[in-house]
């Protein structure tokens, strides 16, 4: 049987970044409205953090951030800013939109990238051996673990880790990305990295870990009842081999999909573990910015969130093709 | 109340346990010190929330004046007693009519980089940066129309009337001093200097690391003798309050201010040889908690109604549940940090709810079928848990006179337009700075003139009494300092016989540093200090 060539997708592709295109223009605008119904602008936000004001320094600061100009032609100035990838100065934190942004967008996309792989790795091996060992001991411990990680605030677990991991036992440090008293260079700054990323990734993880474990179980045991693997198994292939080599692909489908629509809660995620770990990450600058009524830069971020996670969309349908290849793009 | 460490060596005992264990074993591989770090002279404080820029002058927001303090100086440093001592002014004399303010300044002064620092910074930061741009100095330097400068080391303010309150404002983390030749001729507002100052301080801006830290160097050309004592300054910014206590817990932090950790810990951290808790260091802020009415509410523009809320606080009570004994109880709106113009012959309200109940029958407001009179909300803030506990605790306290307290939470945008945009509350709580000086810190919640609808932390209260303008009006051109006490005790004792607002507490903020660490509280701006003697013990 000949094998059935495929050619690149590009339709699909086409089709789809231009439905990305547009999302990211609704979202933009819908947010803009959104975060406008918040009470209060950034020139009260500031002038409130400053203790004390007077109005002709909150007019003053109204005009530099553009909120004396009509609702429409700031959301106008904001859909050019963004057209011509020019997202302007934040008057609040004194620095370039885009600086602010892409100076802490890497220890993000760390974080978020580490609890993805902890919580898919580990949802996979879990969930496989918790189907092989169904209604045994092994599945009872490994479900009654994941129902107790999925109830329980991020939050609460990231205090506790440092309570009894940073704090009693010293195994690691208690907050921060690196050691700054330390002024590590080169790998000793990569392990001193890696060294703080533990805790937080870990936090970050546990709740998806949770549901992760649970699809893949529930697909295993879905597939592993189908005739093929009886096929299989009859021609004596090894149980470890049967699990991981056959039923796994089939069973690790739905885990993909859910993973690509959880990049976003990834990234909302990212503001608790941040604030718990004081990870200096966007979810912070996010929530910094949402106190600070830094409407500008919030929107920014939003947009730049909402581009990772279409992107992240995409990749996801461009991988089922190939994991399975008989699903068809269209 | 400092409290002295028993044990300074504790750091390497428990270090020395740990590494008796496999825990311990595990820990040395990693690279992570504290120890190393003390002998290099680095030493870690934190500072909350992040700041948004280095520069005070610009943005006088907590945070920044912590970091601004440590690398741009004023005219004058303050002492316990919040009488000014010499800063980059060695010495200063006001003329006799309170017109003028000649400061001699000190000499060999070099900005970080290199250059003099003389009488024409001076002149330029006050007319052209602090007058224009700083947040509060349109008011506090409203009365100065020029400064003079004769030679390179003597500026003259002229002022067009008496501002006893102005020497008060002039600590570095207040009104720093600018260099000329970095600002004159830039947008002053996006000058580069604003994230990383050029100051005369005794640290030296290095790096900032949004959201995770600062590092500041010392200034190898300092004017104080032997100062600074570090050689390092690392601000972290840690954003949770419980992981700031793990981080002084695990020698990750080595000083915290401002009251930086959970208040139910602090005793903890008071009874453990390993740190000292200071309680000082905001005399030069008295932040207060007070209870600003809504005097157009028609139950609330009684005044037995508010006095009938006075009695029916049980502030003993409220100073242990609410503020775990880490505050002071308030007289009235002047605290008693402040001797040179506190009081305590004002009128007293003491906790009787019984008297309040009659107050309140007499104003006409009998008990509903539910008990209840009338209905109120009180707005907060969401900052700290303080306000929530505090809410809770009104809530039991107003109810046993029959009055209803609906609790309402707002993050502080929301809460400065529901309160300062929109007058639409009926009590509020937040903190408001007395600061050193009533003129500067009270003055504008009792002044009617100070009243401007969009204007946060003003009157919001509507209160207007002629009286009470003319006596505030009269204290901030006061040049006599026994006179103008006078009239600060008119001011006391007329407040909490009108009561616009109701006085509760001073909060006590407290320090927190290492049992190894000295000089962390030098006066009474606390962690704003200069931080030119903070040092390491031993």
């Amino acid at each position: 049987m000949k094998p059935i060539r495929r050619r690149f997708p590009w339709a699909f592709l086409a089709k789809r970044v231009a439905y990305g295109a547009l999302a990211m223009l609704v979202i933009a605008i819908i947010n803009f409205f959104l975060l406008k119904l918040a009470p209060g602008d950034a020139a009260e936000a500031l002038a409130g953090q400053a203790g004390t004001a007077d109005p002709a320094y909150i007019a003053q600061l109204r005009a530099q951030f553009g909120l004396d100009q009509p609702l429409l032609s700031q959301l106008w100035a904001f859909l050019v800013r963004l057209a011509t990838l020019d997202l302007g100065y934040s008057y609040v934190f004194n620095e370039r939109v885009s600086v602010l942004i892409f100076s802490r967008m890497p220890a993000t996309l760390m974080l978020m990238g580490a609890a993805i792989v902890i919580a898919v790795i580990g949802g996979i091996v879990f969930g496989v051996t918790a189907a092989r060992y169904a209604n045994r001991w092994p599945d009872r411990v490994i479900s009654f673990v994941a129902l107790l990680l999925y109830g329980t605030p991020p939050y609460w677990i990231g205090l506790m880790m440092i309570l009894i991991f940073a704090v009693t036992l010293g195994w690691t440090p208690t907050s921060g990305m690196e050691n700054v008293l330390a002024f590590n260079t080169g790998w000793d700054r990569v392990v001193d990295i890696a060294h703080h990323l533990i805790l937080p990734a870990l936090a970050q993880s546990i709740f998806y870990l949770a549901i992760y474990i649970r699809l893949v179980r529930a697909g295993m045991l879905e597939v592993l009842s189908l005739d093929f693997i009886r096929v299989a198994r009859a021609k004596g292939i090894s149980e470890r081999r049967l699990s991981y080599r056959h039923a796994l692909r089939n069973a690790v489908l739905p885990l993909v999909t859910v993973v690509g629509t959880n990049v976003g809660n990834f990234l909302g995620g990212a503001v608790l573990t941040e604030t718990v770990f004081s990870w200096p990450g966007v979810g912070r600058l996010m929530f910094d910015a949402m106190f600070q009524r830094d409407l500008n830069l919030l929107l920014s971020i939003l947009v730049l969130s909402s581009f990772f996670v279409i992107v992240a969309n995409l990749v996801v349908d461009l991988l089922y093709a190939i994991i399975n290849p008989t699903v068809e793009l269209k | 109340m400092t409290k002295t460490p028993t044990s300074p060596t504790f750091a390497m005992s428990r270090r020395a346990l740990l590494l008796a264990t496999g825990a311990g074993l595990a820990a040395s591989v990693l690279p992570f010190g504290p120890l190393k770090a003390q002998q290099s002279g680095t030493l870690a404080m934190c500072v909350t929330p992040e700041p948004n820029a280095m520069c005070a002058a610009f943005n006088t927001a907590s945070p920044v004046t912590v970091v601004s303090g440590k690398m741009l100086e004023g005219l004058l440093n303050y002492d316990f007693n919040v009488s000014p001592t010499p800063a980059l002014a060695t010495a200063w004399e006001v003329a006799e009519d309170g017109l003028s303010i000649t400061f001699t300044l000190r000499e060999g002064v070099m900005w970080h980089d290199g250059q003099p620092f003389t009488s024409a910074d001076v002149q330029y930061t006050i007319m052209e940066i602090l007058k224009q741009h700083h947040p509060r100095g349109r008011s506090t330097l409203a009365s100065v129309t020029a400064v003079e400068t004769p030679d390179e080391h003597t500026a003259i303010l002229r002022l067009s009337q008496p501002a006893p309150a102005l020497m008060y404002a002039l600590a570095g983390w207040e009104s720093p001093m600018l260099p000329k030749h970095v600002y004159e001729g830039t947008d002053v507002l996006q000058n580069p200097a604003n994230n990383a100052p050029v100051g005369t301080g005794p640290f030296v801006f290095q790096t900032w690391e949004r959201g995770s830290h600062i590092i500041m160097t010392a200034n190898p050309n300092y004017w104080g003798e032997g100062e600074p004592k570090l050689e390092r300054l690392v601000i972290r910014i840690i954003t949770d309050p419980s992981a700031r206590a793990a981080a002084l817990d695990a020698g990750e932090l080595h000083l915290a201010g401002d009251g930086p950790i959970p208040v139910n810990q602090v005793q903890r951290f008071m009874d453990s040889p390993d740190f000292q808790v200071d309680t000082r260091g905001t005399e030069m802020n008295n932040s207060l908690d007070m209870i600003h009415t809504n005097l157009r509410n028609e139950h609330l523009a009684k005044l037995e109604v508010r006095q009938a809320l006075m009695h029916a606080m049980n502030r003993e009570a409220m100073l242990g549940v609410v503020y775990y004994g880490l505050a002071e109880m308030l007289t009235g709106p002047i605290p008693e940090t402040l001797p040179n113009f506190y009081t305590a012959d004002v009128p007293s309200y003491d906790y009787d709810p019984a008297r309040a109940n009659e107050l309140l029958d007499a104003a006409g407001y009998a008990r509903g079928a539910d008990g209840m009179r009338f209905s109120l909300r009180l707005i907060a803030p969401t900052v700290g848990d303080t306000y929530e506990r505090m809410g809770q605790f009104l809530k039991q306290n107003f109810r046993d006179v029959g009055v209803d307290l609906e609790l309402i939470s707002a993050d502080i945008p929301t809460f400065i337009r529901s309160v300062f945009g929109e007058y639409d509350y009926d009590l509020t709580l937040y903190p408001g700075s007395v600061t050193a000086d009533p003129t500067i810190g009270s003055q504008r919640f009792w002044w009617s003139k100070a009243a401007s609808q969009g204007t946060p932390f003003v009157n919001s209260t509507g209160y207007e009494s002629a009286e009470m303008d003319q006596i505030l009006e009269d204290a901030s051109v006061e040049p006599d300092p026994e006179a103008r006490r006078a009239l600060f005790v008119r001011f006391q004792q007329l407040a909490m016989t009108d009561l616009p607002i109701l006085p509760v507490a001073r909060p006590i903020y407290v320090t927190i540093a290492a049992a190894n660490v000295e000089n962390f509280v030098p006066g009474p701006d606390g962690i704003r200090a200069p931080y030119g003697s903070l040092a390491f013990t031993g």
